[in-house]
């Protein structure tokens, strides 16, 4: 089988998709220039606030950009594509790492996107930084990819907006791509088990530099990995009835 | 009947496969609802539809059996055994609920049967499919979004190993016209077609159609099972489920008659017709013997409950003539109610016959 041509097709529906081009990519942007652009000379800290927007900005942006192949599952399975697809040779396995790939790929143009309004308001990263930043946050996208396939089979399309806005738009408050959270005491121990949290740091490498990955990152990252993929394959066994 | 079936196919040894031919009962490997089905390598899978010793091929590339499926209460299917040797055209008849989607599925293997085997060319569902041996249409299923009908068309066919030609099957399917509209954009008859179009671009050795021609016109029609018979006679093997019996006489090598998850019946089409094409004549009559009525010239079966009797007839004309032998021999039969033999009615009938029988069978398992 030649995988090739079906993730071609599916990476162009996923540019065709205009709802989930607005989500991912626009909103994040639009916020950005709205919030950050008129205070382009703010110091948040010693930090430049449009650096500081942007990497808010960039966790938000892609968190729900992977998380939306979520949604992709969901409507696939309710039209009853899904059973086609298990009679075709395409594998399971090739179905999702198509859906997570084109999620990633979604991704990418956000930070593209962001980086480049970053740029615009005067951000100004050195090459190793804009690099670390990018490969960080795909790393800490990974529990978003996994989870995304897991709601694709909990919930029903009519549940899906919502639930996929509420728990991005929680995550991201959380994590703090919206603005400073708390940084000590039991709440901020809490904070620090959520892979949202890792993804903004991750995105914040590029403001301290050598701020992450700590051990704890990748743990935490791990765990929630591997928990929701254990999840997720037991929902996938479950979900053989035809709908 | 059923008994007979049973037995028949029950002493019949599952020749060399043994290994392929295991029971599928749960946590089998080879299932595809597993999450990430640990396979065999796809040329090996490939290699070994091609190979199958021809004993496989001409005994029968599908063979279920004694397949069995619940769901809760209901009995969905219950003791299903079917071989079927390549290049037939095999039609499955049933009324709504008979099992036909259920044993379809599961012999796709979307569904795991509660118990029983499902083999296609010696491989158990999941490997045949991954090997690219089968195409379906499902029942229920409309397309995805964001593609147009040929890209669509193009997208599934690139999963096959050896998928036909793009223009070939919009040309087959009568959707060249419609090639570049979007797949939202489209009429339930127009959706039906693609739907066929994607399950023939496989160009697979079997052919699986749920009910294909449910949302098509006349013209769709003719144009389906034309490009049907292009490709059975390319020695395909097709299977396809029906309400209509014309349908399946016209287009099927063999009817598979289905009702309340059983066989109530398994011949070629003339054989069928006589069953349940026929007319049905009631009457009440009082004290009169089963045997009786059936020797009439013209009926093919009788029952009787009470004084209720219910005659079946092949066609018209042996009904007429055995309507008037009933009134000749038994003048005094009243409530004569003669009609074409639904065939539902048909169904139930040559079920509820069987029934006690199969249940008695389930018990003693
Ligand atoms: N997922 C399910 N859950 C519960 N019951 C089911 C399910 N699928 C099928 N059934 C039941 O199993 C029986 C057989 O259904 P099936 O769909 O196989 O019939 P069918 O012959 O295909 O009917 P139709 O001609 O209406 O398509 C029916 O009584 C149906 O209600
Ligand atoms: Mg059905």
């Amino acid at each position: 089988m030649n995988g090739s041509t079906y993730l071609r097709y599916e990476m162009l529906r996923t540019l065709r998709n205009r709802r989930f081009l607005v989500f991912s990519l626009a909103f994040p942007l639009v916020l950005f220039f709205t919030i950050a652009g008129p205070n382009r000379h703010v110091q948040l800290g010693g930090i430049a606030f449009p650096l500081y927007y942007m990497t808010g900005m960039a966790s938000w942006g892609t968190m729900t950009a992977v998380l939306s192949s979520g949604g992709r599952i969901a409507q696939e399975r309710s039209v009853g594509w899904t059973r086609q697809m298990r009679i075709t040779p395409l594998t399971t396995r090739s179905y999702f790492t198509a859906k997570v790939l084109s999620g990633y790929m979604m991704a990418l143009f956000s930070i593209a996107a962001l980086c480049l309004a970053g740029s615009a308001v005067g951000v100004r990263l050195t090459a190793v930084q804009w690099v670390t930043m990018i490969g960080l946050l795909l790393v800490g996208l990974i529990p978003f990819a996994v989870l995304g396939i897991l709601l694709g089979h909990l919930l029903s399309v009519d549940s899906l907006g919502p639930a996929l806005g509420g728990m991005t738009s929680l995550f991201a408050l959380l994590g703090g791509s919206f603005g400073p959270i708390v940084t000590s005491g039991f709440l901020f121990s809490l904070v620090k088990c959520l892979p949202s949290y890792w993804l903004v740091q991750a995105a914040k490498s590029a403001i301290d530099g050598g701020g992450w990955p700590p051990a704890e990152a990748w743990i935490v990252l791990a765990v929630w990995t591997v928990v929701l993929a254990r999840i997720a394959s037991r929902v996938y066994q479950r979900d053989t009835a035809r709908s | 009947m059923v008994i007979e079936i049973f037995v028949a196919k029950r002493t019949v040894p599952l020749t060399g496969k043994g290994t392929q031919l295991v029971e599928m009962g749960s946590g089998d490997p080879h299932y595809s609802d597993q999450p990430f089905e640990v396979h065999l390598p796809d040329d090996v899978v490939r290699d070994r539809v091609e190979n199958v010793d021809s004993d496989e091929k001409t005994n029968g590339v599908i063979r279920l059996t004694d397949l069995r499926k619940s769901y809760g209460e209901v009995r969905a299917v219950r003791g299903v055994d079917v071989t079927i040797a390549s290049g037939q055209t095999v039609a499955f008849l049933g009324p709504n609920g008979a099992g036909k989607t259920t044993t379809i599925d599961m012999m796709l293997g979307l569904v795991r049967p509660d118990s029983g085997n499902v083999s296609l060319f010696g491989l158990p569902p999941s490997d045949a499919v991954r090997a690219g041996a089968v195409g379906g249409m499902l029942q229920t299923g409309s397309l995805i979004e964001y593609l147009s009908v040929r890209e669509l068309i193009k997208m599934v066919g690139s999963l096959y190993p050896h998928p036909l030609d793009l223009e070939e099957v919009l040309d087959l399917t009568g959707t060249g016209d419609i090639a570049d509209r979007k797949t939202t954009k489209l009429s339930g008859g127009q959706t039906q077609r693609v739907r066929f179009a994607i399950a023939l671009i496989a160009d697979p050795d079997l052919l699986v159609l749920d009910e294909p021609t449910v949302a098509l016109d006349v013209e769709g029609r003719r144009d389906f099972w034309n490009a049907m018979q292009a490709v059975t006679a390319r020695g395909k093997t097709v299977i396809f489920a029906t309400h209509y019996l014309e349908e399946a006489d016209a287009y099927a090598d063999r009817i598979i008659l289905m009702a309340r998850g059983q066989i109530v019946a398994d011949g070629p089409p003339s054989e069928i017709k006589a069953k349940v094409g026929g007319r049905t004549i009631r009457a009440s009559i009082p004290s009169v013997h089963r045997e009786t009525l059936e020797s009439i010239p013209g009926v093919v079966s009788a029952s009787q409950h009470g004084e209720e009797i219910v005659l079946v007839c092949s066609d018209t004309a042996s009904s007429d003539g055995a309507l008037r032998d009933l009134l000749h021999r038994f003048p005094e039969a009243r409530n004569i109610d003669v009609r074409g033999a639904g065939l539902e009615e048909a169904f139930l009938k040559l079920t509820s016959e069987d029934d006690v029988d199969s249940d008695a069978m389930d018990e003693s398992r």
